[in-house]
């Protein structure tokens, strides 16, 4: 099998006409987008060199102080953007900081003490990275719902509250739905997965030349793995942010 | 006869915003104490802070002769049962919003009590399984009344829950207020009811968000 995994600067330049296409398009039909492309796009480009030369160097070295503060730094730039979806859920940082912790670590560990993966650079920060990305999408619709229920829901909710219902009872609905929403991509690209999208992971491994059943292995491994992270991310999650809707005098804000 | 609600220079004016200003107001156990006043004068604000679904920016109230803040809020809304205008329902079915307040207090559905519930404001006990989305205005809101007096609370604050009713369904629902009033639960009523005002035992008026008169019959 021939691999031709190198992409010359020639060809990055050929596939620039196709964000090309995506600006012309944006604004011929005005939709406004042209920014946030052209900003997507320099971000993209800046952040992957930056990371690609990190990681080189992280592999190279093999340190574990290392693989961990990178480890860290992800989960720390997880939260820090899911806080941005939280639309002024107080502590939001905080509440995002111990789901995408709690959800990225646990099922790093079991699938290192399952020896899925080794404790190794190379396999450990992709995990991390696709584990964190995914609870941080998860925990982000978790706070839109959550804050368009408690929003739409205001009137539910008070009479809820002045029936004697204490917090949890209160909000139990809308908190179990904001999970659903949060898990919902999750279990929609695991219920497609192979019949509308070929994963990254299982990409990257027929890319490279692995034989395509040794790869949906793989695959398997990084659906359930993904599946477990983004309900316990959204979970914890959830059952933190519905408190901060409301005072301490359970009055809702 | 004890007083049940004792407000001092009670005053909620979120943001600077004055919406009740120096309220003084005295209520008996077994009272029925009607509020009227024109529209954002600020009567639902002060049901709502008797609820403690609001807490006052400055002055005391005082329930059964301790202050507010001394109860768990919870058990004190159990307590102080707080009956909105325009009430939304939960879940599919009545049955959903008659097991509410049993779910809250981590006991089992009692379909019996629900049914005789639903009789003391004259729905048939069939209504039970029926779904929220095929009732009245006037039915929905005597299921919401009937879900805060399932447990019997000790005081029930209406805001202004006849109105937009016909007037055999306000009948149904005065007797059933009148009743437990008599039984000796303490209500305070808001009302545009000029019915409901003339024969109101205690009125009290409230105009931009002051106590204008109290008149006790």
């Amino acid at each position: 099998m021939q691999n031709n995994l190198i992409v010359s600067p020639t060809a990055l330049g050929l596939a620039v006409l196709l964000v090309l296409i995506a600006l012309i398009i944006n604004f011929k039909e005005h939709i406004g987008l042209q920014k946030d492309i052209i900003i997507g796009v320099v971000r993209a480009v800046i952040q992957l060199t930056v990371v690609g030369y990190v990681l080189t160097y992280i592999i190279k070295v093999d340190r574990v102080w290392l693989t961990l503060l990178m480890v860290a730094i992800i989960i720390f730039n997880a939260a820090y953007n899911a806080r941005g979806r939280a639309n002024g859920i107080p502590h939001a940082f905080v509440i995002s900081l111990v789901a995408i912790s709690v959800a990225t670590l646990l099922t790093l560990v079991m699938l290192i003490i399952a020896h899925a993966i080794a404790f190794i650079p190379s396999q450990v920060v992709p995990i991390t990275g696709m584990i964190a990305s995914n609870v941080m999408v998860a925990t982000g619709l978790c706070y839109r719902a959550m804050n368009s229920s408690f929003h739409d829901q205001r009137q539910a909710v008070l009479e809820k509250l002045a029936l004697g219902a204490d917090l949890k009872q209160a909000s139990i609905s809308i908190v179990r739905a904001a999970i659903r929403t949060g898990m919902s991509p999750t279990i929609d690209s695991a219920k497609t997965v192979g019949l509308v999208s070929l994963p990254g992971m299982m990409s990257g491994l027929i890319f490279a030349g692995v034989d395509p059943t040794k790869a949906i292995m793989y695959q398997i491994m990084v659906t359930f793995m993904l599946l477990g992270a983004t309900s316990l991310g959204s979970v914890i999650a959830c059952y933190a942010a519905y408190k901060q809707f409301y005072n301490a005098d359970l009055q809702l804000r | 006869m004890t007083t049940i609600f004792d407000l001092h220079d009670v005053a909620y004016a979120p943001e600077q915003q004055p919406i009740l200003q120096a309220i003084n107001l005295t209520v008996e156990t077994g009272e029925f104490l009607t509020i009227t006043g024109p529209s954002g004068s600020g009567k639902s604000t002060l049901l709502r802070l008797l609820a403690t679904l609001l807490t006052p920016t400055s002055g005391t109230i005082e329930y059964a002769g301790k202050p507010q803040g001394d109860y768990d809020k919870v058990t004190y809304r159990r307590e102080v049962s707080y009956c909105f205008q325009q009430p939304s329902l939960f879940g599919e079915t009545v049955a959903d919003n008659l097991a509410f307040p049993f779910a809250i207090r981590k006991q089992d559905f009692d379909e019996d009590k629900a049914k005789e519930a639903l009789g003391w404001v004259d729905l048939p006990a069939t209504m039970l399984n029926k779904k929220i989305t095929s009732l009245s205005g006037g039915e929905k809101q005597r299921i919401a009344l009937i879900r805060n007096l399932l447990f019997s609370p000790r005081v029930l604050l209406l805001d202004e829950v006849t109105t937009g009713l016909d007037s055999d369904t306000k009948d149904i629902v005065h007797r059933l207020i009148r009743d437990l009033n008599a039984k000796g639960m303490t209500i305070i009523a808001i009302t545009h009811d000029e019915g409901e005002i003339a024969a109101a035992d205690a009125l009290v008026d409230i105009v931009a968000g002051r106590l204008e008169a109290h008149h006790a019959k």
